[in-house]
């Protein structure tokens, strides 16, 4: 019998697992936004060739410095989740290239992070592992080229587009010792209302977000004032305000608790990114400094991270597909 | 009451629009702008002792050169930014397709990358350019509008 299963979607973790360690490497406009990281690389290309080996680039480092700061050497990585954007997931099997432990890629989209961890903390928690990475990134350069246009091409963003996040997060879990703790975890369903503007990905991935959230409040009997902190990944200025919207709409208000990765981690207004950030990289960059950070400094208490992630490619887009959102969220506690 | 039906038609009505009017406005004034370089660069062809078939001709190779120049300086896209169609529709922006696409794509190779992908955004141009153009001809035989 699935005896830590709560309600429908969500798992109660018997042994809450430890965020030893976490860091995140960003590139620079994410540097010069109002949020600090653990490292701001002042070249995008991170001395690298392409944008592909950049990214895998910062995957790198952003685990070796997460691992440095759990103090946990290399032998005893047991599991590495990790996953990107890049066509086949090859930042991170790139990135994890001459690592002895085993690898699993992920592809969620944004949620990645989320998933990762929300696996990462089954893993230890089913008694199968006793320390685990998570490990997310993408590069505005390389998601540009692949779901966009070249770099140089001349052509006018729509208000509701956002800007991808150039940035890699990496976390350290662990079965036991000091730091915030992974408590709950809540597994998303694919959620189409219908939108299919991939230039809005916020519209997209806001039902998805509402589900998974209505979902783990139900699971678990609590709302949203039981938190000191509810994050969705990266809805963006437009997705942010859906969310809110839907939820105002069955009478539940989200409050002041409530912001989203995407909005916080760009100055729309100096920095001109329109609707805000997004990327498997932005979820996992917010949460792995300023979030996991701030936790530490006991600024938040128990934070939701619902990492959001609209499931398209270039070429549904082309066929005229609407866009599958999906979230996944942990809930932490220190 | 928002559920999936509706949903959309809900979320359109959430998403802040594109300004239209500044939008336009800048599309003409840089978009004409860039006309007007091509005028000048005319006039000076013209002026070298070019006929005229032959300095319309050298016009459109000079401005290509001059989308391609600002491209390959990361000008280009900056400037397009605000213009819109405006660096768009002029020869230009044929050019800034071509050459930002083989910009991009040299990472993958020479051959499969640059050459083959610097298409990828300016190809449709040659195939409906190229196709009408096989359509007016023949009209023009058939009909013999030409005279």
């Amino acid at each position: 019998m699935a005896v830590k299963k709560l309600g429908n979607q969500s798992f109660l973790l018997s042994n809450p697992v430890t965020l030893a360690g976490f860091a995140s490497v960003v590139g620079k406009k994410e540097g010069e936004g109002p949020l600090e990281f653990d490292y701001v690389s002042s070249d995008d290309t991170f001395g690298e060739k392409s944008w592909e080996k950049a990214e895998s680039r910062m995957q790198r480092d952003a685990l070796d410095r997460a691992l440095a700061k759990a103090g946990c050497a290399e032998p005893e990585l047991e599991l590495i989740f990790a996953g990107d954007l890049i066509n086949q997931c090859i930042a991170s099997a790139f990135a994890v290239r001459g690592r002895n432990a085993p690898f699993l890629g992920l592809y969620g989209a944004c949620s990645t992070m989320a998933e990762g961890l929300s696996l990462a903390s089954l893993a230890i928690d089913g008694g199968f592992v006793d320390c685990a990475a998570a490990v997310s990134s993408s590069h505005f350069c390389s998601a540009e080229r692949q779901y966009r246009f070249p770099l140089e091409y001349g052509g006018q963003r729509t208000p509701t587009a956002q800007w991808t996040v150039t940035g890699a997060g990496a976390a350290i879990l662990k079965a036991c010792g000091d730091g915030p703790r992974i408590t709950k975890v809540c597994l998303g369903k694919i959620v189409d209302f219908g939108i299919n503007d991939a230039n809005n990905m916020g519209a997209a991935m806001a039902p998805a977000a509402h589900d998974t959230l209505k979902a783990f409040f139900a699971d678990t009997d609590t709302k949203p004032a039981d938190y000191d902190l509810i994050l969705t990944g990266d809805l963006g200025n437009v997705g942010k305000q859906l969310l809110v919207d839907l939820f105002a709409d069955e009478g539940t208000d989200l409050g002041a608790r409530y912001d989203d990765c995407g909005s916080m981690i760009y100055d729309g207004a100096r920095q001109d990114t329109h609707a805000g950030g997004s990327g498997c990289g932005c979820g996992s960059v917010v949460l792995c400094c300023h979030v996991l950070g701030g936790m530490r400094k006991r600024r938040w208490r128990r934070v939701l991270f619902a990492g959001t992630g609209a499931l398209m490619s270039p070429v549904s887009t082309q066929q005229g597909e609407s866009i599958p959102g999906i979230c996944h969220l942990v809930c932490i506690e220190y | 009451m928002i559920n999936q039906q509706n949903y959309k038609a809900f979320a359109d009505t959430r998403a802040p629009k594109s300004p239209m009017v500044r939008n336009l406005i800048c599309a003409f004034l840089i978009g004409g702008a860039i006309c007007t370089v091509g005028q000048l660069i005319l006039n000076l062809w013209k002026l070298a002792g070019l006929q005229d078939t032959d300095a319309a001709g050298a016009t459109s190779a000079s401005m290509i050169f001059l989308g391609a120049l600002f491209t390959g300086l990361g000008l280009y896209d900056k400037l397009a930014k605000y213009a819109g169609a405006g660096t768009l529709v002029p020869i230009t922006g044929f050019s800034n397709a071509i050459v930002s696409a083989a910009l991009e794509y040299k990472s993958e190779g020479y051959v499969m990358g640059m050459s083959a992908k610097m298409f990828t955004i300016a190809g449709p141009v040659l195939v409906f350019g190229i196709s009408f153009s096989v359509v007016y001809g023949l009209i023009l035989i058939l009909f013999g509008l030409g005279g």
